[in-house]
């Protein structure tokens, strides 16, 4: 896994909310075996229509929008528990996620594939998409270590993250490493584990 | 219940407040297993506990035909990589041909694999199925596939716990899918994140295991990571003579403990939400996500919000509208919500006797070769086929529309299906979720109806 420190990037708005996983990418695509590619499938069915043209008002379509930064309405990633969304957005090229609300088993995905999903609050949100509005090529600023979010119209703002998780991202390590280097202690909590 | 489970499963702390938790049964399908089993080889690790992980073939497979050779390449090798996986790192597969292979949110409680008091994961959100035995059950991405396989543990946050009672006497034609539908509507697609649900109340005691399975099953689309349901003599009733189940030297046993899992009366939940049985009726969607669910008896409602907007001009509805007599074209009775042996003899029940419209295609698949086999021994493939619906073999189907089974677009398919989503049937399906009786008035009428003007 890739280490997310800092980013500074434009940003990419989807102002729309409870956006799922079906969307992000379409069930037709997960036929591959391997984790790569899915980047030209990302909300395959917003951004082409069926004779596979380009819809031309939808965002990733717009030249003026682009940047590492995606900026998505409340709810976002729910449904389906795809890790594939998360590849999908990963190999698109996104590394940061902001919305004001993140569906669980999504979180998770991101989290362990490097890509951040950043909550903020809701009438923060709102001001993101103001600014991206009157300006496409508004930067924002996430800086991990320090947990903040900036730009010129929303100032410094904080946000959460467990610290173990935040490690993680900061060392570019996933759980699994983890886990496997306790296999010893995972043997002895078995002995004792009652089952049926 | 939730926290006696979870507390037990604790393998270790960890700085920050995750946990490492054990699971003690991993399912797989070939949609979310090849990339988690291609990172095992990588690190050159074996399958931690081999005999804790069981494979199936479900979401990709045909329902015509399945002696044959699946005819799309890709999905061929999907499933073809599935097996030589299975192979390589000795996990046992139920493919397809296999006599128990099917749907893994069916296969899993009808083998007797889902057991209260376990922790199950399997790379699908619909996984909180399981819960309905009373376990802690929940779906993962296939990164933590690969921990699991690889360690038999995952690292957790605990979430909090929530508590759902459904109390009073459920109205005829209203079902469980209609409870389940009328919470999420209630409880909207996000209502429930970072919430593990119980299940409690009289009208939930006295649903079947089939129906308790169903009201799980969508647990995750109001957001939950899962829900559960406390064992009792109707689930010890299920699991007696499972393939998988403790004999019957051990069963009491087996049932001491599991009841010493129940939730003590004074246990605290960080939510609790009343619901009562006698304000359900049969539920529909009208939207592009399940919470968009309205009693049959209602309008669509008017919102303001660029999002409720988009969704009705994809299905093609207009607020104020009533669903009631709307024209449909396809009906879907499968998945893991609505195809176990209990919904296809209601459907049965139902139709007998009756014709389906002859603009409706009704398209039936059981949830597993099990389902298959029973619903042949007891006749009701001949009942199906008398109404012209058409009874096909086990898998996913319609339900993600990986196989050939999909919807035209534009096109409405009333479905007994757990997601509406845009596309989810195939690109431009329209979908509509219903209870599975539901359904079979549609099919039988070519548009939608009150089913309960066929039960006074
Ligand atoms: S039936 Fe549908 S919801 Fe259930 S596991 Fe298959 S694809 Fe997922």
């Amino acid at each position: 896994m890739d280490k997310f420190i800092r980013l500074k990037s434009t940003a990419v708005p989807i102002p729309v909310e409870d956006i799922d996983t079906d969307q992000i990418i379409p069930a037709r695509f997960l036929k591959a075996t391997t984790r790569d590619g899915f980047g030209s499938n990302l909300f395959r069915d917003w951004r082409f229509d069926n004779n596979g043209n380009s819809i031309h008002d939808f965002v990733l379509n717009n030249n003026i929008y682009k940047g590492q930064i995606l900026i998505a309405g409340r709810n976002f990633g729910c449904g389906s528990s795809r890790e594939h969304a998360a590849w999908a957005l990963g190999d698109y090229g996104f590394r940061v996620i902001i919305s004001s609300f993140f569906a669980d088993i999504f979180k998770s995905n991101a989290l362990n594939n490097g890509i951040l999903p950043l909550q903020v609050e809701d009438k923060i949100l709102h001001l993101i998409f103001k600014e991206i509005e009157k300006n496409a090529s508004a930067e924002f600023e996430v800086d991990l270590e320090r947990q903040t979010l900036s730009s010129e119209e929303i100032g410094d703002v904080s946000f959460e993250i467990d610290s173990y998780k935040k490690k993680c991202l900061l060392n570019g390590y996933d759980d699994i490493d983890f886990l496997i280097s306790i296999r010893s202690e995972i043997e002895e909590f078995e002995k004792i584990q009652e089952t049926y | 219940m939730f926290d006696k489970i979870w507390d037990q499963h604790v393998v270790k702390e960890i700085p920050g407040g995750r946990q490492v938790i054990y699971i003690d049964q991993h399912f797989i399908h070939e949609v979310t297993s090849p990339q988690a089993f291609a990172g095992m080889r990588k690190r050159g690790i074996n399958v931690f506990r081999k005999r804790k992980t069981l494979a199936t073939a479900d979401h990709n497979v045909p329902t015509l035909n399945q002696n044959q050779p699946i005819k799309e390449p890709l999905s061929k090798k999907q499933v073809d990589t599935l097996i030589q996986n299975c192979k390589d790192f000795d996990v046992e597969l139920y493919g397809l041909g296999h006599e128990r292979q099917g749907i893994v949110h069916v296969i899993g409680p009808e083998l007797g694999l889902t057991k209260p008091g376990k922790t199950i994961v399997c790379g699908d959100s619909h996984t909180s199925t399981h819960g309905a035995f009373g376990a802690i059950a929940f779906g993962i991405g296939t990164s933590q596939v690969e921990q699991v396989l690889s360690t038999q543990c995952l690292i957790l946050q605990k979430p909090k716990r929530m508590l759902i009672n459904v109390n009073g006497e459920l109205s005829k034609g209203t079902t469980a899918k209609d409870i389940i539908l009328y919470i999420i509507s209630k409880m909207t697609v996000g209502g429930c994140t970072g919430f593990f649900v119980e299940y409690a109340g009289d009208t939930i005691e006295r649903l079947s295991m089939e129906a308790r399975m169903t009201v799980c099953n969508m647990s995750i689309e109001m957001g939950a990571r899962g829900g559960l349901i406390a064992p009792d003599q109707i689930t010890y009733n299920y699991l007696k003579g499972r393939v998988f189940s403790p004999d019957e030297k051990e069963f009491n046993k087996a049932i001491s403990y599991w009841e010493s899992l129940k939730t003590d009366a004074n246990a605290e939940f960080d939510k609790v939400i009343n619901i009562d049985a006698t304000d359900i009726e049969p539920m529909i969607t009208y939207g592009t996500n399940p919470g968009m669910g309205i009693k049959i008896t209602e309008a669509i409602p008017h919102i303001n919000s660029d999002s409720f907007s988009k969704s009705l001009s994809y299905m093609n509805f207009n607020p104020g509208e009533n669903m009631i007599g709307k024209q449909i074209q396809n009906v879907f009775i499968g998945s893991c919500t609505n195809a176990r042996i209990e919904d296809l003899r209601e459907v049965a029940k139902f139709i007998k006797g009756k014709q389906k419209s002859l603009q409706v295609k009704a398209m039936i698949v059981p949830g597993s070769k099990q389902v298959e086999l029973q619903a042949r021994q007891e006749g009701l493939d001949k009942i199906f086929k008398q109404a012209g619906f058409e009874l096909r073999e086990a898998g996913c189907s319609a339900c993600l529309s990986m196989n050939e089974d999909k919807i035209p677009s534009g096109e409405y398919c009333v479905s007994t299906s757990n997601r509406n989503f845009e596309g989810r049937q195939g690109p431009g399906a329209r979908t509509i979720l219903v209870s599975p009786l539901m359904a079979a008035a549609a099919a039988i009428e070519g548009k939608i109806v009150d089913v309960r003007k066929y039960l006074n």
